[in-house]
């Protein structure tokens, strides 16, 4: 195996709330490949968007890195002084966000915005940053006559191009994509992942995408992270991971999901909701959800284990996960929990 | 399921359902300054209600000396007059705790009429559109190009000389402000979720704007009218200095007035035309002390 | 037409609704350069009493217009919009009030269609007391509607306020308000899509279950093909402000005849492994609901089109069981 682009270790987040410490992020560990996509998986407010947006150190100001590294090609990210960082960011690690209208300047025309990028940070000049500002356009698939438009003269996808063309500047080895498509209708969302897969097959880009749909993942990433409360509780290739979950919360998921290509079948909810991160239950904290929990479940934390391979889950009972996988899909074992 | 099961949760009460509803209409207890303000709204009710027993004399008798001489710019402490007398011989103590009873009749009516017909106006605008909200939104462009002390001033001519008067004309003019603030907060409000959702319920307008519009604007009714207090005060005594006052009821603008009409200054009666002054000031800032408050519960981050 | 529904006249008719809105402001038109968005433009179709049909398109293409216009929250601006052989448009007074208790919407977002100021029990009495419902059976009701959206222990939930639920519990609170004058016609706007895709399934079900068990007619806003078909047996797919296609929500899934839902449906992902990634069979463009192209709105998209596409409208075709707008399925003549 290739050395790893990326690897989290024991990463942990806090948020601090009144006089009190929230954990957004609690222990998180993965790699991330050379020229791979990475899905990021969970619910709102499982500390996805915190996580990616920890590998950027852009955070919130109430919120602090409470541990672990983040090893960048070499480097930890989380110990980087601000300058050495200031030069990590768009170089070598950009963002994309959810909504492209919020990181483009109103007034100057998205030609300009990108400019400035190529000029400012990657040094190049006025001409050469004008050729490369096309290319990017070519690239990402609008036409460069665009380039003199305003961002509001663009559509919603349109606007989540120019935002990977602004992501694309400088070069970067990974683009961390903060549900990109989730505003988007699905059309313009399949063209968006095209164009994201297109990105790492053709220059080799590594990308993290944050995303709460199961089906973005299976259509565009390689591995999957599913995060849950805060902790991450399972990984591994995406295939092996979306066939054969060894995470009950990722079996539940699974049923939760409409899917077209199949029979209309019946989809099954997971009861309840997830905790509240500021008081969160002791043990594993799917517990009070999981048909599965047993008393141990309820004390003691589950540790990320090997299931298969580089296929890892934090759940006690993953020897019996193939028996578990089988009662998961039957709708009545989600009704009441144990 | 009988309805005492579940009835036993509820805050009973006509109270409680008003309180939980209006729960936007408090005092700014949170800001000290606002506390300042209050407190010191809390003295003028008090001196103008219990006027007639605090003050000595009455403010337009025309007092004498124990020699029968005329009791004239007699100076703080003379005779017990504790802050002395005016030229005319009247007390300027009485005075004064008269005065707050003007002061605070004129600023709390004309801070109730300016918050109501501003809420009225707005939350009809706003809420109905049309050309509704094009003839009022009209009139308030023309209440804007009214220059407000002139026109108090030509409204005192016509009329009587009467301390309302500055009521009348605030009323008719100062509505404006507070009418497009209530607007474009209607506006606002008219296309929530759940202002729509009360719509297909079935609810009729009248309910809606009480139900759903109306405790959502009412403190901004709150926030213009206590700036209209300030306002009011600060207009009743221009126009009395000015000579345009009511002159049988005494106000502390009618007070500076008095005292500068007798050349009080050049004979250095500082104790004439200082406190009323003063209290001018000092009710006009507790009024923006107050409103200050209100602007922090309506907009929390405008503070620092 | 349609098995196991009611024979009987349509309980809800679009003929040639249109819904369009003036752009610009005064100024603008005084100049000239005033635009209509003709959000809706022309839409036909009925529904019969106890059909769930599901209105799908991407954002801009009129299918929450329609919705609004279905419960009168717009009025239509052309063509007739009938609910039970009224026309919509014109109610007033207690023809109106009448039908707001026949009539209900299901909001998208369940954070922002509750008053933060009111209870759970304030926001369930409010349609009882438009609808002159004797406040001693108010409880009765509030706790059935609550039942049946499954909210378990309603006692539990009446005096809290709309912050202290969770999204589920939230959107089952909206559900129970439009369910509590047991409506005959309900129309949900994207009921799920601001919710956790764990609680969905929940909600859904609720929906699903109820609207057969009443025998409530029901119209779906979607953009998500999945969801629709989970609910609906009937799908009317919208483009900029028209019906493209209309029928069988698993024949469409099958065997879709527009081009447009063609691209829609292959657009769809799923929750697989293994699927195609073979591209859309639609250009890249994005449709401008300001400034659509003449004659077919789609045209400029359409991998399919020819010179008859711009210059005039497609109108209906029965093709099978459906109705499709396209010249590539009118009959040769």
């Amino acid at each position: 195996m290739t050395q790893p682009l990326l690897t989290l270790k024991d990463l942990s987040i806090a948020y601090r709330v009144g006089d009190q410490d929230t954990i957004a992020v609690e222990g998180a560990s993965f790699d991330v490949q050379p020229g791979s996509i990475v899905g990021l998986v969970g619910e709102s407010g499982c500390g996805k968007t915190t996580l990616a947006r920890s590998l950027t150190r852009v955070l919130a100001g109430n919120a602090r890195i409470a541990g672990g590294e983040a090893i960048f090609d070499g480097r930890d990210i989380m110990a980087l002084s601000e300058r050495a960082m200031n030069g990590l960011r768009w170089r070598e690690i950009a963002f994309i966000p959810q909504s492209a209208m919020n990181s483009l300047d109103p007034v100057y025309t998205v030609g300009t915005q990108l400019a400035e990028v190529l000029i400012r940070r990657g040094g190049l000049g006025r001409t050469a940053a004008r050729t490369r500002a096309e290319e990017l356009f070519e690239w990402v698939g609008i036409e460069t006559n665009r380039l003199g438009d305003y961002p509001h003269q663009f559509s919603g996808g349109m606007r989540q191009r120019v935002a990977i063309a602004l992501a694309l500047a400088l070069d970067p080895k990974l683009i961390i994509a903060d549900e990109p498509v989730t505003a988007l209708d699905v059309i313009v969302q399949r063209q968006i992942l095209d164009q994201l897969r297109e990105l790492k097959e053709r220059l080799g880009i590594s990308v993290i995408l944050v995303t709460h749909d199961i089906s973005v993942v299976a259509y565009v990433c390689d591995r999957v992270v599913v995060m849950y409360a805060g902790r991450v509780v399972e990984t591994g290739p995406m295939a092996a991971t979306l066939t054969a979950p060894a995470h009950p919360y990722t079996m539940g998921l699974r049923n939760a999901f409409p899917d077209l290509a199949s029979a209309a079948g019946e989809l099954t909810p997971i009861e309840g909701a997830p905790p509240d991160l500021a008081s969160p239950p002791p043990g594993c904290r799917f517990a009070p959800r999981c048909p599965f929990a047993e008393a141990r479940c309820r004390t003691d934390v589950p540790g990320l284990d090997v299931y298969d391979g580089d296929h890892l889950a934090a759940c006690h009972r993953i020897p019996e996960a193939e028996t578990l996988r089988a009662r998961a899909v039957v709708s009545e074992t989600w009704e009441a929990p144990a | 399921m009988s309805e005492s099961v579940t009835s036993k949760h509820r805050p009973s009460g006509l109270f409680a359902r008003l309180r939980r509803r209006f729960g936007s209409i408090r005092l700014p207890l949170h800001d000290p300054l606002a506390v300042i303000g209050l407190c010191i709204y809390v003295f003028f009710i008090l001196m103008a209600v219990f006027a007639p027993l605090i003050a000595p004399h009455d403010p337009n008798e025309i007092l004498f000396t124990s020699e029968f001489a005329l009791a004239a710019d007699l100076t703080p402490g003379t005779d017990g007059y504790i802050l002395g007398t005016t030229t005319l011989g009247r007390d300027i103590f009485s005075q004064i705790v008269w005065g707050a009873r003007s002061a605070l009749l004129i600023g709390l009516t004309a801070a109730f009429v300016v918050a109501l017909i501003g809420s009225v106006v707005g939350i009809v605008a706003g809420y109905f559109g049309g050309w509704a909200d094009t003839v009022l939104m009209r009139l308030a462009d023309v209440a804007f190009g009214i220059p407000f002390l002139p026109f108090v001033i030509v409204l005192a001519a016509f009329l009587e000389p009467s301390i309302w008067n500055v009521v009348i004309a605030m009323a008719l003019v100062l509505w404006r402000d507070t009418g497009r603030v209530i607007r474009s907060q209607t506006l606002t409000l008219r296309n929530r979720a759940y202002v729509e959702a009360a719509r297909v319920a079935g609810s009729s307008d009248l309910k809606i704007i009480l139900r759903h519009i109306a405790p959502n604007v009412l403190p901004l009714s709150f926030l213009y009218g206590s700036i209209a207090i300030g306002w009011a005060i600060l207009t009743e005594a221009s126009i009395s200095f000015l000579g345009f006052g009511d002159p049988d009821s005494i106000s502390w603008g009618y007070m500076l007035q008095d005292a500068f009409a007798s050349q009080a200054l050049s004979k250095g009666s500082y104790y004439w035309f200082v406190p009323p002054g003063f209290l001018i000031i000092l009710i006009v800032s507790a009024g923006f002390f107050i409103s200050r408050g209100y602007e922090q519960i309506l907009f929390p981050k405008l503070d620092r | 037409m349609k098995d196991g529904h009611d024979q009987g006249p349509p309980l809800v008719r679009l003929d040639a609704a249109e819904l369009h809105f003036p752009v610009g402001g005064v100024v603008a038109q005084l100049q000239g350069r005033a635009t209509v968005v003709k959000a809706v433009d022309g839409v036909t179709f009925e529904l019969r009493r106890g059909e769930s049909v599901g209105l799908l398109g991407e954002s801009g293409c009129g299918k929450t217009s329609t919705g609004r216009m279905l419960v009168r929250l717009d009025k239509a601006t052309g063509g007739r919009v009938e609910f039970d052989g009224e026309d919509v448009s014109g109610l007033t007074g207690d023809a109106l009030k009448r039908f707001r208790s026949r009539v209900q919407l299901i909001f998208q977002n369940p954070f922002e269609a509750l008053n933060p100021r009111f209870t759970i029990r304030d926001v369930l009495a409010e349609p009882l007391e438009n609808a002159r419902i004797p406040r001693a059976e108010h409880e009765e009701r509030i706790l059935r509607a609550m039942a049946l959206v499954k909210l378990g222990d309603a006692g539990q939930f009446m005096d809290r306020y709309p912050h202290q639920l969770s999204g589920g519990q939230l959107q089952r609170i909206v559900m129970a308000r439009a369910l509590i004058l047991e409506p005959e016609f309900v129309v949900a706007d994207e009921p799920v899509s601001m919710l956790d895709v764990s609680v969905r399934a929940g909600v859904l079900n609720v929906f699903r279950d109820v609207r057969a068990q009443q025998g409530i007619t029901a119209i779906y806003i979607s953009h998500d093909l999945a969801l629709v078909r989970y609910v609906c047996e009937r799908t009317i797919v919208m483009y900029l402000g028209r019906i493209v296609e209309d029928g069988p929500t698993e024949d469409i899934v099958a065997n879709p005849l527009h081009p447009y839902t063609q691209a829609l449906v292959a657009a769809v992902p799923v929750p697989h492994p293994d699927q195609s990634h073979a591209p859309l069979p639609i250009g890249r463009g994005a449709p401008d609901p300001r400034n659509p192209p003449s004659g077919c709105t789609f045209r400029d998209r359409c991998p399919r089109a020819f010179d008859r596409c711009a210059v005039e409208a497609p109108g209906p075709t029965h093709v099978q069981n459906r109705i499709v707008h396209c010249h590539l399925h009118e009959p040769k003549t």
